[in-house]
């Protein structure tokens, strides 16, 4: 039986298949942009092969290193703008981006080249990749090993042989040392001198402080002097230690040739890794995989936030985060148990409740302005004054800070919280509230034994969305606190150990500022897609929970409607 | 009864001292519950009051009226008093502080004296020729304290007052002094005696137009200090301007050497262009006003004019270049005055405002790009003599009838009305009115264009962009996933709808500005191939699925339809964005995006308003899907269920039962839906280019308010005009969102009332 066109079409079958491919299509768009952030952050910590080839163009050539990015079509029309002959007939043409590396040499590490004129394609298995600390990757073959000045090891060949692997395991033992004095360094120079460069700050306010009392000299300001030499005496201490170290990280460098032929010294304290990735198997990628991973959420970034890790934006998130729903909890909770069970209703009430659920929806960069008006120039500039005088004019609460984030942050999301609450204890039976009242019990023991416990899976679904909306919320923060990079974390072994009024780094304004403001937009891509990737992953999880918290509750009441 | 109960006594006795205070303890605890709760409850809603009137709080400032009082001064007013000195004054002047005041009298002499008290401080006299007497007197530039005047053999002296603080014993002094910027030895310029006198000056070099009527000469002149020995070295050269036939009474001299203007009788303006081909020549002469001109001088900048006269008239004139390159004087704007003759004018040292005295004592303050009138006072009952701003703007020194008061000022934010925030307004330099926001530049004599039009204009544009998005893929979504969907698919969608909902904005706008904005450029005819290749592949489909036999069709349970369409509309996707070089070549040379620019003419900015309009509607769909799908899950069953056995299609009940009840819920999801991508910050700020241009094209960017404030509030300094009209441009997006939410809800209220009552 054939469906003639007309009846489909009077049966509205065509508007049913029409609606159905606006759930299809809003369904690929959800799942195609996690995918493609998926692919693109983590396809990014994947050791990929490096490419040795010729590559001619008019008339020169030569050889080029580098790992494969990204490839695309270039229309012929755009490639005979910009001066490349190209046959008449040939549509578009195969272009690369290369990742060359070696930005100290050749100024740029990322090259565009087109597929046709790469010739002699290699991926020699010699050929090595260095992570460096400074100047970003650098490809090219190890040649030499050098202990101060003298040639310990040194290989000139191209096929892995005896000669080449004693060299390749002097360097791994020489990188395995090396960072093993950089964690030293790292911590003299961040724990011990932070520490007392910290609390030489907090001398220099005290005495500034009896300054303005007044207090010039004494027994306070000798205390102070005292401490201060103390200090000082560490501190000469430790700068001997630091010399030493430093004398010792930078014995060992090595030589290696780059595409060009050129060879170059490298030192052995600027590398972090060392890999050739051509002549690895799966199974040590995999691992070197996992360890790059590793090293992205537990590392401070480097070189200008375009490589490392975002160990620092996590912490500084997780911080504002947990500030937040300390406070938002039980104000949000308060204010639902007030609207729906103390509030006479009414009028008043549902105006309320109308003004509640429609913070939700005012713009967040509202917020933010309240926020850098009211709290950080107002109330923060206030508090400078009366308690932070010897600070002034640097401010200490009066500019942006964890403190101020985190509270313009939960007065954001406190109606997120009263409107989860307040349906929570909507659906709690008459019944039960009835029957511990008529048990003799008081208001407020029905409230906190009964309503409450009962409420409570309700309260964490609207914290936990919270939670989720905080988390991704970057515009009122740019008003209110976050900075690109923080030199410490707002929590540490340095009293008052929690840095209230300190700046912090948020994953979201992270993406932001890296992705927008870097100077290698190139470079620190990738990172921008991973770090799109965790904070999308953080919060799927957040909401998937909250869901599931949810779905329990309401089979929960169900039963007991019975 | 009574007697039953007292015969037998109760086991428990439930007023042991222990139950009484027990029981008093829960009672105060049940109190002190209520009375945090409430307490509670009540902070959280006066925190929502406190947003509403905090935002208020800091914009009130921008519309409160300015005001005038005698300087007040440790609980004392400042007194009129005697002109300090002898003499006539030509010109007053008050230093930063306004503590100093200065009086340039006839005999050249120079007066500093205590403004709040008129004790003279120091007394000068101005270093000129010898044996010759001052004919005439111009101010050079009001901000930089630079005067000059001509004498009557023929030269002119320069002379900048200026002010040092030192700080001995922890007390501020300020010390006045005269300084000659081109020498003290005053300058020949001609052999007339100098009636009319112009001066500009442009770091170092300066031009000086000096004479009379019949004897114009123009003298430029560079000084240029030696960097060995600090010595000013000055080049100078003389020539003397045609004859010009218009008898002038006061010279002006724009900046740039070119343009010379000058008042004459009956209201005459004459303009006079230096640099001509055929040399200096009269470009123009307009009447300016039907009365005899006043006063003549210029603003702020030096490049727009402001003129009062006889009955009161004030304007502002300048020149506007048109199309053909040609400068004309223009008026610009009328200001609000009294009917009597203006005497006196001062301009302000830092904003484009000018105060004026008409010959009845009454003052007014003006700003000129908001044209508003921002005080009228009645000072005295008789016409100034002289009148002088102080560099803040903070005093005003008025000498009437041989006293002088110095005044305070109280006006913050005189350029801002509504006109300025809302209307077109013509700025200095701009060819005609036009609505600009451009809150700061590197020069101080800018002119702050604080026009929210293109704001609100580019925020409306993008939020309409993302509704063309977002309301038929989310309604039609959200219709079918509630009316039509298998519950068992549903409960798949509906999460990841709430993903979507959850998606960080900022994420949303970095995939927009990184990914999507090349990806659009490369692939424009493909997106908008894929518009019609997506539609007609999902009805294809639909109608070769119709056909199929039915024990295939039976494999897949009702409601599952979308899931089946998931293939096809991302090969439908690729099809449409492959296929489109085939188009491309056909209709448009090969290249939608360079045939735009070049034979279309439509300017393509990478970062667009498409770019925006897909990556904001992703963001809004979720919102209007989920309250759209509630409205329409929630019509009650029954009214369906009638219509369907009533013999209607389930289209038809659709069409005709469910989706009547449900509208206002799709109202109010719309609105909703609306005030969020009004809102939104991140993806507008990451995926346009930010110019606030006022153009509907969707191949060009825009400014939103909230990207405004994102991008502009942390430079802002506190206080100051700018950062109120930030806070202006926040309150109106607060206000907006929560004017159309809470229709919505007030809306949505309704609906759930009227489902009840079914």
């Amino acid at each position: 039986m054939k469906t003639s066109v007309s009846s489909w079409v009077k049966s509205g079958s065509p508007w049913i298949w029409l609606n159905a491919g606006a759930v299809a299509i809003s369904m690929i768009m959800v799942v195609s942009l996690i995918t493609l952030i998926g692919v693109r952050g983590l396809a990014h910590f994947w050791p990929a092969d490096v490419l040795q080839a010729t590559y001619s163009q008019g008339g020169s050539s030569r050889t080029v290193i580098g790992e494969i990015v990204q490839s695309e079509q270039v229309s012929a029309t755009q490639l005979r703008d910009a001066g490349i002959a190209v046959a008449a007939g040939v549509d578009s043409l195969e272009r690369k981006l290369l990742k060359t590396g070696n930005r100290d040499i050749g100024g740029i590490d990322f090259t565009w080249v087109l597929d046709r004129d790469l010739s002699e394609r290699a991926f020699p298995q010699m050929l090595f990749t260095v992570e460096r600390y400074e100047w970003g990757n650098f490809y090219g073959f190890l040649r030499s090993f050098k202990r101060g000045d003298q040639v310990i090891a040194s290989y000139a060949g191209s096929a892995k042989s005896s000669d080449y692997l004693a060299l390749w395991q002097l360097l791994e033992l020489s990188i395995a040392r090396a960072s093993d004095i950089r964690d030293k360094i790292y911590k003299i120079e961040k724990d011990q001198i932070g520490s007392i460069n910290h609390e030489m700050e907090r001398l220099r306010l005290e005495q500034r402080r009896w300054q303005l009392q007044g207090i010039e000299r004494g027994a306070q300001i000798d205390a102070i002097n005292l401490r201060r030499q103390q200090l000082d005496l560490d501190y000469k201490a430790l700068e001997d230690q630091l010399i030493t170290l430093y004398r010792e990280i930078n014995r060992d460098s090595i030589s290696a040739e780059v595409s060009s032929g050129e060879i170059v010294q490298i030192e052995v304290a600027k590398i972090v890794r060392v890999f050739r990735a051509n002549d690895m198997d799966q199974w040590q990628k995999s691992l070197h995989y996992l360890e790059k991973v590793w090293e992205f959420v537990s590392e401070d970034p480097r070189e200008a936030n375009t490589e490392g890790g975002i160990f620092p934006a996590i912490f500084g998130t997780v911080m504002m985060v947990i500030l937040m729903s300390i406070m938002v909890t039980p104000f949000g909770v308060v204010a639902a148990v007030y609207l729906s069970e103390y509030a006479k209703q009414g009028f008043t009430t549902r105006l309320i409740r109308i003004a509640v659920n429609n913070l939700a929806g005012v713009p967040s960069i509202v917020y933010g302005v309240f926020g850098l008006g009211f709290f950080v120039y107002m109330l923060g500039g206030s508090l400078d004054q009366l308690f932070y005088p010897e600070a002034l004019p640097s401010p200490t609460f009066g500019t942006g800070g964890l403190l101020w984030a985190s509270i313009t942050l939960a007065l954001l999301t406190v109606p997120v919280v009263i409107v989860a609450t307040e349906e929570g204890l909507s659906r709690i039976p008459r019944e039960l509230k009835e029957g511990s009242l008529a048990l003799g019990a008081t208001k407020a023991e029905t409230l906190f034994k009964v309503i409450l416990p009962m409420t409570s899976p309700a309260m964490m679904t609207g914290v936990i969305l919270a939670i989720a909306r905080a988390a991704g919320e970057v515009a009122p923060l740019m008003l209110v606190g976050v900075v690109k990079l923080a030199p410490t974390l707002p929590l540490n072994m340095n009293y008052p150990y929690l840095h209230l009024d300190q700046k912090i780094m948020h994953l979201g304004f992270h993406i932001y500022d890296v992705g927008f403001q870097s100077p290698n937009v190139e470079a620190s891509r990738p990172l921008v897609y991973a770090t799109a990737f965790l904070l999308i992953l953080v919060i799927a999880l957040l909401n998937l929970s909250a869901v599931a918290i949810r779905n329990r509750l309401r089979e929960k009441y169900k039963a007991l409607e019975v | 009864m009574s007697s039953a109960s007292t015969s037998k006594t109760p086991d428990i006795d439930f007023n042991t001292p222990a139950m009484v205070r027990n029981r008093k303890f829960r009672a105060f605890k049940n109190r002190l519950a209520s009375g945090s709760i409430a307490v509670g409850g009540l902070s959280i809603i006066v925190a929502i009051l406190l947003i509403f009137f905090y935002l208020l709080y800091e914009i009130m400032p921008l519309f409160k009226a300015a005001s005038i009082q005698p300087w007040q001064h440790q609980q004392t007013s400042s007194q009129a008093y005697q002109n300090p000195g002898q003499g006539k004054t030509w010109y007053l002047a008050l230093e930063e502080q306004a503590e100093i005041g200065l009086r340039i009298t006839d005999q050249q002499r120079a007066i500093f004296f205590n403004a709040r008290s008129g004790e003279i401080i120091s007394e000068q006299s101005i270093t000129g020729p010898e044996a010759a007497t001052a004919t005439s007197f111009a101010v050079v530039s009001e901000a930089s304290g630079i005067f000059a005047i001509g004498y009557d053999n023929g030269e002119v002296s320069i002379v900048k007052h200026q002010y040092t603080s030192t700080y001995p014993n922890d007390m501020r002094m300020i010390t006045p002094s005269l300084s000659y910027p081109l020498g003290e030895a005053p300058i020949k310029v001609g052999e007339v005696k100098i009636e009319l006198l112009a001066v500009s000056n442009n770091e170092e070099n300066w031009t000086i137009v000096a004479g009379s009527n019949a004897a114009l000469t123009q003298t430029n002149i560079s000084a240029e200090e030696n960097l060995f020995t600090d010595e000013l070295e000055i080049t100078s050269e003389s020539f003397s301007l045609p004859r010009f036939d218009f008898a002038a009474s006061k010279l002006l001299m724009l900046p740039g050497d070119r343009w010379l203007l000058a008042a004459g009788q009956q209201g005459k303006i004459a303009v006079f262009d230096l640099q001509a081909e055929d040399g200096a020549k009269l470009s123009q002469v307009i009447s300016a006003t039907a009365n005899s001109i006043q006063t003549f001088a210029l603003l702020l900048g030096n490049n727009a004019l402001i003129i009062g006269d006889s009955l009161g008239n004030l304007s502002q004139w300048f020149l506007v270049r048109d199309e053909q390159n040609h400068w004309e004087l223009q008026k610009i704007r009328e200001f609000q005055s009294s009917s009597n003759a203006i005497a006196v004018v001062a301009m302000e040292h830092r904003r484009k405002g000018f105060a004026t005295i008409d010959a009845n004592g009454e003052l007014h303050l003006y700003n000129t790009t908001a044209n508003r009138n921002v005080l009228t006072a009645q000072l005295g009952n008789s016409g100034a003599v002289a009148i002088a701003y102080s560099p803040r703007s903070n005093a005003l020194l008025v000498e009437q009838q041989n006293t002088i008061q110095l005044w305070q000022v109280d006006n913050e934010h005189p350029d801002i009305s509504w006109a300025a925030l809302w209307e077109k307004v013509w700025y200095e330099g701009y060819q005609e009115p036009e609505y600009i926001w451009q809150s700061s530049a590197s020069n101080n004599d800018f002119e702050p264009k604080y026009s929210l039009m293109p704001l609100a204009f580019g925020t409306l544009k993008a939020a309409f962009y993302a509704m063309l998005l977002a309301t038929p893929l989310a309604i039609c979504g959200a219709i079918y996933t509630a009316y039509f969907m298998a519950p068992a698919m549903r409960r798949k969608v509906k999460p990841l709808i709430e993903l979507m909902e959850a998606l960080p904005t900022v994420i949303l706008g970095f995939l927009a500005g990184l990914w999507l904005a090349p990806f659009i450029e490369t692939n424009l005819a493909g997106i908008f191939l894929s518009l019609l290749t997506i539609p007609t592949a999902i009805l294809a489909f639909g109608y070769g699925w119709a056909n199929l036999p039915k024990k295939l069709r039976n494999l897949i349970p009702q409601g599952w339809d979308a899931a089946l369409l998931i293939p096809v509309v991302a090969i439908a996707t690729l099809v449409g964005i492959n296929g489109a070089h085939f188009v491309e070549a056909l209709l448009f040379s090969g290249d939608l995006r360079q045939w735009l620019t070049d034979e279309a003419g439509i300017p393509f900015d990478q970062r667009n308003a498409l770019v925006v309009g897909i990556a904001m509607g992703f963001a809004v769909i979720p919102t209007i899907f989920t309250i759209t799908e509630d409205a329409i899950f929630s019509v009650p069953k029954h009214l369906s269920y009638g219509s369907l056995a009533l013999g209607a299609t389930p289209w038809q009940t659709l069409v005709r039962v469910v989706l009547p009840t449900a509208s206002p819920g799709i109202f109010s999801a719309l609105m909703v839906g609306m005030g969020r991508a009004v809102g939104e910050t991140m993806i507008v700020l990451m995926a346009t280019g930010n110019t606030p241009i006022m153009d509907v094209n969707i191949f060009e960017g825009m400014r939103t308010l909230a990207a405004n404030i994102a991008v502009e509030m942390p430079e802002a300094e506190v206080a100051s005009t700018h950062y109120r009209v930030l806070f202006l441009a926040a309150f109106s997006l607060f206000l907006f969102t929560f004017v159309v939410n809470t229709f919505a809800e007030v809306i949505r209220h309704r609906l759930r009332k009227k489902y009840g009552s079914l």
